[in-house]
């Protein structure tokens, strides 16, 4: 690690995003643990690793701005505002969840904070971020959408077809590729041609940043200025951050295809030490910082426990919410 | 009452609902130039090019930017130019815009119209003639509308875009010229879910939607003028469907005959059937039936094109037999 600290380094700031991160490593740390304990009931898909992408860029995102996920998007819903007891509750098929437990850990969306919903189909969220900025011009607001998908995903259309319908209606959208460099399990260099996300978003004249996504401070830094840029009128940006996924694909898969070395080296890369052993350099006890973990922890142990104390939705949940007009008969028997 | 052809109608309505509610648009490709078929003549100059706009040939970008659009509370409309595109959009449409309010628990609508004209037209040939209406009725969320006339043509419309589900809005290539008299009221709109009785009889059910409906409309006079009468249902929308109507008629009637352009195998008229064999078998003079297209692609050469065609004598011949009970 680099003993040196950071020009102009804002503590409070990168503390906050230390805290942060723990929120997001120990809700997902719980929601693993729900998994082994059957009370998570589906796939989930941890970003344990990834944390510092999402909070150094929605960081820069006011509570109207817009974001959209994917299914790797625990990190970013909570990033952006939604409430651990709802994600919680939604990830365990719950009343109450963000999405009254009809959508899961693959659907959890709290459009209450402006996040329009993670994605169960890879790229999908893609051109529909497009036409939510579309909206956002055609009603002349001042709002910034944010939307995030993995390295698997440009390989896509909806990939190419959201760019570009992006750049030539100019729409205000910040494009941000994580790259843990797994598609599922596969490699994703093995089936990608060229060198990946910011150069196919250069190629469409859409100006792309790659950053150190396992830096929160650097991530912070140059989503600041690509969002600014987005504000001021400038049109999409993409955002290529390189990070390493710390578990296999989803939850109950061991990663087994990643290399010993690999998944040591990637593990060294964790983005929360990084940011505390910044922060003692700078100065800050290390209790303090151990004392951010447990305020997480502490927190999502009781969202767990109030999750599971939690009623599931109703039998005629499963008819509601599906359209107005000719909605299931069934509706009326429950 | 004015004379429109079913074309001009679609266009009026889109206009008149974008001069009643500023948040609907429309996107789609050749928009600026009216269109592929000329639906769009003159909107662009009316509304702007915001609100008529062009698009790239991304049919996933058009769908998916609606479905975003859409959630963020404007109303577009989106233009696939034939159905057949429409397939390059099909994750836009079936995954996200009709499971967008489900899935997220009702936190959101995506009130969004896709036009997609379907239909065999001119040798089109196999890529852009399909009827694929019973694809999207079997998708829970969506909503499906086949108009046949230039008046349901314009209520429909009307109907689709003031409705907060995605609409499928399925018109036939076939019928653009068709003239025929629209109400001018700007608020007329048709319900969906309610058929039109387009001629009336007691001793066999025909039911169709969009342009076999004129293809029964002539098997009917065909088959009064040997003394034989039938209710023709105009079932309008495919999901909601009028069951009611048709139980109604068939209880009536006692013979049931479904006709569409569509591929017979799974078509809709297999869902209208089975729901009257269940529902109606004490009424049942005679098997219910179903007209359609052989499993086939549509060919290009005029011959062998027709040679999927549902024709007024097949309609009429097949009523002959359920009625007189002649050997099928």
């Amino acid at each position: 690690m680099n003993a040196m600290l950071p020009v102009n380094l804002d503590r409070d700031r990168l503390r906050a995003h230390h805290r942060l991160m723990w929120r997001i490593r120990a809700l997902e740390e719980v929601a693993l643990r729900g998994l082994d304990e059957k009370l998570v009931l589906g796939a989930i898909h941890p970003s344990i690793g990834q944390e510092a992408v999402a909070v150094g860029v929605v960081a820069h995102l006011a509570r109207e701005d817009l974001l959209l996920s994917t299914h790797r998007g625990h990190g970013h819903t909570l990033a952006k505002g939604a409430s651990s007891g709802a994600m919680l509750r939604e990830l365990l098929g719950r009343d109450g969840g963000t999405c009254g437990g009809k959508g899961g850990s693959m659907h959890i969306a709290d459009f209450g904070v402006g996040m329009l919903g993670a994605n169960g189909v890879v790229a999908a969220n893609i051109v529909i971020a497009a036409g939510a900025a579309h909206a956002v011009k055609l009603r002349g607001e001042n709002r910034v959408v944010a939307c995030f998908f993995g390295d698997g995903a440009i390989n896509r259309g909806p990939f190419l077809e959201g760019l570009n319908w992006a750049a030539v209606f100019g729409l205000p959208v910040l494009f941000v590729c994580e790259d843990n460099r797994y598609a599922a399990t596969t490699r994703t260099d093995t089936m990608t041609a060229g060198p990946g996300a910011s150069a196919r978003a250069r190629s469409l004249g859409v100006p792309a940043e790659e950053v150190d996504g396992n830096d929160v401070l650097a991530v912070d830094e140059v989503a600041a200025r690509l969002v600014g840029e987005i504000r001021a009128g400038g049109g999409p940006r993409l955002l290529h951050a390189h990070t390493w996924r710390v578990t296999g694909h989803t939850g109950a898969d061991p990663g087994a295809y990643r290399s010993e070395d690999e998944t040591r080296r990637g593990a060294a890369l964790c983005p929360i030490r990084r940011a505390r052993e910044t922060l003692a350099i700078a100065g800050l006890i290390l209790a303090e910082l151990d004392g951010d973990e447990a305020e997480a922890r502490r927190e999502m142990e009781a969202a767990y426990a109030e999750a599971q104390a939690a009623p599931f939705p109703p039998f005629a949940a499963a008819f509601s919410d599906v359209q107005d007009i000719g909605a299931p008969q069934h509706a009326a028997a429950a | 009452m004015s004379e429109l052809t079913y074309l001009e109608a679609g266009r009026l309505a889109l206009a008149e609902e974008m001069r009643r509610d500023p948040l609907v648009w429309v996107v789609g490709e050749d928009l600026g130039r009216g269109g592929v078929f000329g639906q769009y003549r003159g909107l662009a100059a009316e509304f702007g090019p915001d609100r008529i706009s062009d698009a790239p040939i991304s049919e996933a970008a058009i769908l998916g930017a609606a479905v975003g659009a859409a959630m963020m509370g404007t109303r577009p409309v989106v233009e696939m130019r034939f159905s057949d595109f429409a397939l390059c959009a099909m994750d836009e449409l079936v995954n996200q815009a009709a499971k967008a309010r489900f899935m997220f628990g009702g936190q959101t609508r995506v009130p969004l119209v896709v036009r997609e004209p379907i239909g065999m037209w001119r040798s089109s040939a196999a890529q852009h003639s399909q009827s694929l209406e019973a694809w999207y009725a079997h998708v829970p969320g969506l909503v499906v509308a086949c108009p046949a006339t230039p008046a349901c043509n314009k209520g429909l419309l009307k109907a689709a875009i003031r409705c907060d589900d995605p609409v499928v809005y399925m018109e036939h290539k076939g019928l653009w010229p068709m003239e025929g008299e629209v109400p001018d009221d700007p608020d007329f709109t048709v319900p969906f879910g309610e058929a039109r009785l387009v001629a009336e009889g007691g001793e066999a059910t025909i039911v169709a939607w969009s342009a076999a409906v004129h293809v029964a409309a002539d098997a009917a006079q065909t088959l009064a003028a040997d003394g034989i009468w039938v209710d023709l249902i105009d079932l309008r929308t495919l999901w909601p469907w009028d069951e009611s109507t048709v139980r109604r008629s068939v209880r009536k009637t006692g013979r049931l005959l479904v006709a569409h352009e569509a591929v017979t195998v799974a078509g809709f008229g297999a869902e209208i059937v089975a729901t009257i064999a269940e529902a109606e078998a004490a009424s049942l003079r005679a098997p219910p039936r179903r007209l359609g297209s052989p499993r086939a692609p549509v060919a290009y050469a005029p011959t062998a094109e027709a040679a999927l065609h549902v024709t007024a004598e097949m309609i009429a011949g097949a009523v002959r037999e359920m009625v007189q009970g002649a050997p099928r």
